[in-house]
This record gives structure tokens, sequence and C-alpha cells, in this order.
């Protein structure tokens, strides 16, 4: 096998020191934005600026699986053509499905906070809220089958095919729940539940800052696990050259 | 042509091994038996007979489950046993027949479970359908499938992890939330007869969509786990 040597570049280091700046930047001006300059509103009071770090976790919670699922793809798909391109896929995959996982966890518990003072309870079983705990758990058992299954090439592929079922069973999911009971407001943007203008600001900030920052834990959960394979596949290396030594 | 015998095949062997032991079916029918009498100990049928109504629906659903998870695992270990996988993986044969084949059986045994449990529980738990009790002749197959074609795929799947035991049901029960949904509520709005009769052609027509959708993909990735390694 042919392995890429590891870069020595400070440029990707750089990088990503710059998007951990501009990230937290961007986070104070959407905590600034949310805090202190948008209104409060009207009915709920200042319990609803939650809404501002409940929303960006909730929509990036949706966004990451499908990172997941395009990445698990493209492992079964270089499975056999590329190792080491599909190691890189693989390594993609079990970033972005903890990236989800903590994402649909924080969404959930914002969520569950803000429901108390606006519903009365911690936990509605409505339409939304069901369809997000299936996706926790979706990619939380995703977690645990790869656990389980060991860190060979096999768990992988078993990982990738757990993978592509989650992301056609959310949608699904989606539909038969929400035919079951719903009770969460409807679609904020485009929606009956619209949202004034005045509050704009603080949704994209914060949007924007949570996009930035989820995007950067990804990369690094993603360049940690890529090392971890080649100290692996190194390793494998030098196990076989001396393997090779000694019937000699 | 050709395909349709390979699965008759499979399908035969498995149910001609069933027969020879019965180990399957007889576990099933105790455990589901236990799981239906547990569930009449921790509520009172009799003394409540609406919610009784309401609730039975979901807990024969439940005792199918937890009783088909229970055999799912024991349908593959089958085939480890004298490395008969091993030589399934160079039969020329499609591998999906041998999965199609393996589920049909196991569709067959959850069904045979079926038919003795729901009497007794029609017994035990003093229900009979205010709804069209006909439309149980299409939901309870279309359900049993529904758990029966994932559970034997990840079955399969979980063949050579650590804790496949326990690995299955942390796979099969979040993918079959969807139809779980179907199937309960259908079961429920035919047995209380309360709803408006349209409601449950609507559970039917999902779980039916579930069915296809997810057969299909396990045909498709059934190959895929054969050859993990």
């Amino acid at each position: 096998m042919q392995l890429e040597t590891p870069s020595r570049s400070v440029v990707p280091r750089v990088a990503a020191a710059a998007w951990f700046a501009v990230a937290l930047v961007v986070l104070a001006i959407g905590f600034r934005q949310a805090i202190f300059l948008v209104p409060t509103e009207a009915t709920m009071g200042n319990v609803q600026r939650i809404f501002y770090y409940h929303l960006p976790h909730a929509i990036l919670g949706m966004v990451f699986p499908y990172v997941n699922c395009a990445a698990s793809l493209a492992f079964l798909y270089w499975r056999r053509r590329d190792p080491w391109k599909a190691l890189g896929a693989d390594a993609l995959a079990v970033a972005s499905a903890e990236v989800t996982v903590i994402f649909v966890t924080i969404g959930l518990l914002t969520g569950s906070l803000w429901a108390k003072p606006a519903w009365g309870i911690w936990w509605a079983w409505d339409a939304r809220t069901t369809t997000y705990l299936i996706l926790w758990m979706l990619y939380v058992s995703y977690l645990i089958a790869r656990k389980f299954s060991g860190g060979n090439d096999e768990g992988h592929t078993l990982a990738a095919v757990i993978s592509v079922f989650a992301a056609i069973d959310v949608p699904i999911s989606f539909m038969a729940i929400r035919w079951w009971r719903t009770q969460h407001p409807a679609p904020v943007f485009g929606g009956d539940g619209s949202l004034d203008a005045s509050f704009y600001p603080a949704v994209w900030w914060n949007i924007a800052g949570w996009a930035l920052w989820g995007f950067l834990v990804l990369g690094l959960r993603y360049s940690l696990e890529r090392r971890r394979q080649r100290i692996q596949e190194e390793a494998a290396l030098e196990a076989i050259e001396a393997s090779l030594e000694i019937t000699q | 042509m050709n395909y349709l015998r390979q699965v008759t095949r499979h399908l035969l062997k498995d149910l001609q091994l069933e027969w020879r032991s019965r180990d399957a079916i007889n576990g099933m029918l105790f455990f589901s038996l236990l799981v239906v009498v547990v569930f009449s100990i921790a509520f009172d049928p009799t003394g409540n007979p609406t919610t009784t109504r309401q609730i039975s629906g979901g807990i024969l659903w439940i005792a199918l489950l937890f009783a088909s998870v229970t055999t799912l695992n024991q349908s593959w270990a089958r085939e480890v046993r004298n490395s008969v996988l091993d030589a399934q993986r160079m039969v020329p044969a499609p591998p999906s027949a041998l999965f199609l084949g393996k589920a049909l059986a196991n569709l067959a045994f959850v069904t045979v479970v079926e038919l003795v449990i729901a009497p007794l529980f029609v017994i035990f738990f003093n229900v009979h359908a205010l709804g069209n009790g006909w439309m149980l002749t299409a939901i309870m197959p279309l359900g049993t499938w529904a758990l029966v074609v994932n559970g034997t795929f990840f079955a399969a799947l979980g063949l050579r992890a650590k804790n496949r035991e326990l690995l299955l049901p942390l796979l099969l029960f979040p993918i079959s939330v969807p139809a779980i949904l179907s199937m309960v509520n259908a079961t429920t709005d035919v047995l209380t007869g309360d709803v408006d009769p349209i409601q449950p052609y609507f559970w039917i027509k999902l779980l039916a969509a579930y069915d296809i959708i997810f057969t299909t993909v396990c045909l498709l990735l059934f190959e895929t786990i054969l050859h993990a390694e």
C-alpha cells in the first residue's frame, strides 16, 4: 500500500488556528446579538433567547448526518478500489457521526430547557422532538456498533452499511411521526410561525458561528482519526517487514 | 426463474432444519406467552377493559418484537457452525438469495407464533376487534415482515461482532421505529374502532412502503456484509 508522506507543512495548522479565531469572533457577535441587542420576544420574554442556541444546533444536527451518509457511500465505493482513500472516507464518517451526536444532544437539551417554560413540560412527544430523539438513537447505535465490530476493515464496512440504513430511516421516521402527532411550532422560515425580521441578526450570526465551530471540530476529529490510521498502517507495514526478515 | 429456485432451496433448507429441532418456534412461543402474561400481571386487564383495548395492540407487537429478536440471532448461528457460512460465500449463487430464503423462513416461524399467540391473546386480554377485523390480515404479515427483514439483516451484520446478542436490538429497534409506530397504531385503530375507518389505511400504506424500501436496501447491501472482510 502506498502511503502519503505525513505533511509537515504549517499551512493546515495556521488555517485551523485562523478558522478557530474567526469562529470565536462570530460566536461572540452572535452572543452579543442574542443576549443584548435583539428585542425581547413578546409572549415568552427572555426565556425565548435560548432559541438562538437551540435552532443552530438543531439545524446543524440535520446537516452532519448527510456528511456521514456521503462519506459512508464513498467508503463503500472505494473499499475495493482504493483502500487508503476508503480509510479517509471512513475517518470522515466517524468524525461526522460523533459531531452529529454532540449537536443533536445539545439541540435536545436546549429544546427541553425551552419546553419547560414554554409548554410547561420537559418533554412533549411532539413530531419534531421525537424525530430528533430517533436521529440521536440511530447515530448512537452507529457508534456503538462501530465499537463492537472492532477497528478493522470489516468493522468499517458494517458501520458504513448501518449509516446507509440510518440515512434512509430518518425521512421515513419524520413522516410517520409527523402523522402521529404534532405540537412543535411551525417551521420558522417560510412557515406559519414566521420570525419577525428584527430577530434575524441573532439567528444568522449564531447559525454561522455554530456552523464554523461544528466544521472545525469535524476537521480536527477527522485529522486525528487520519493520524491514528497512518500510525496503524505504518505499524502493520513494519510488522510485515519484520516477518519477512525472519524468514530469510 | 433460476433466482427463484435458489431462494426456494434456501427457504426449504431452513424450514427443514427448523422442523427437525423446532427450537426457534418453541422458544419464541413460550417467550411471547411469558411477555403476555407478565403484562397482564403488570396491570389488570379485566378491571380496565377500555385501557386494555387501547394498549393491547402495543403489547402484542412488543411481545412479537422481543420474541423474534431472541430467535433471529440463532437463525445465523446455525450457518456459522461447521463453517457453513464460509461455504455459502464461495457458492456461485447470488448472496441475496441466501438472505431472502432465510428472511422468508423467519417470517414463516414468526407467523406460526402469531397464529398460536393471537387466540391466547384474545382470551387473556378479553379483546375483540371493534373496527374492521379483516384488516389485521394485512397488518400482521406486513408488520412481521418489517421486523423480520431488517432483523435477519442486522443479525447477519452482527455475526462477527463482539456482544452480538446485544448488538441486534441496539440496531433493530431504532431503525424499526417507523414500522413499530405504523403497526401498533394500525392494530390499535382496528381494535378500538373509535377512529375514522380511513385512518388504518394510512398506516398500512406506510408499513407497505417501509417494507418495500428496506427489503430493497437489504437485498442490495447483503452481498457487502457477507463479504465484509
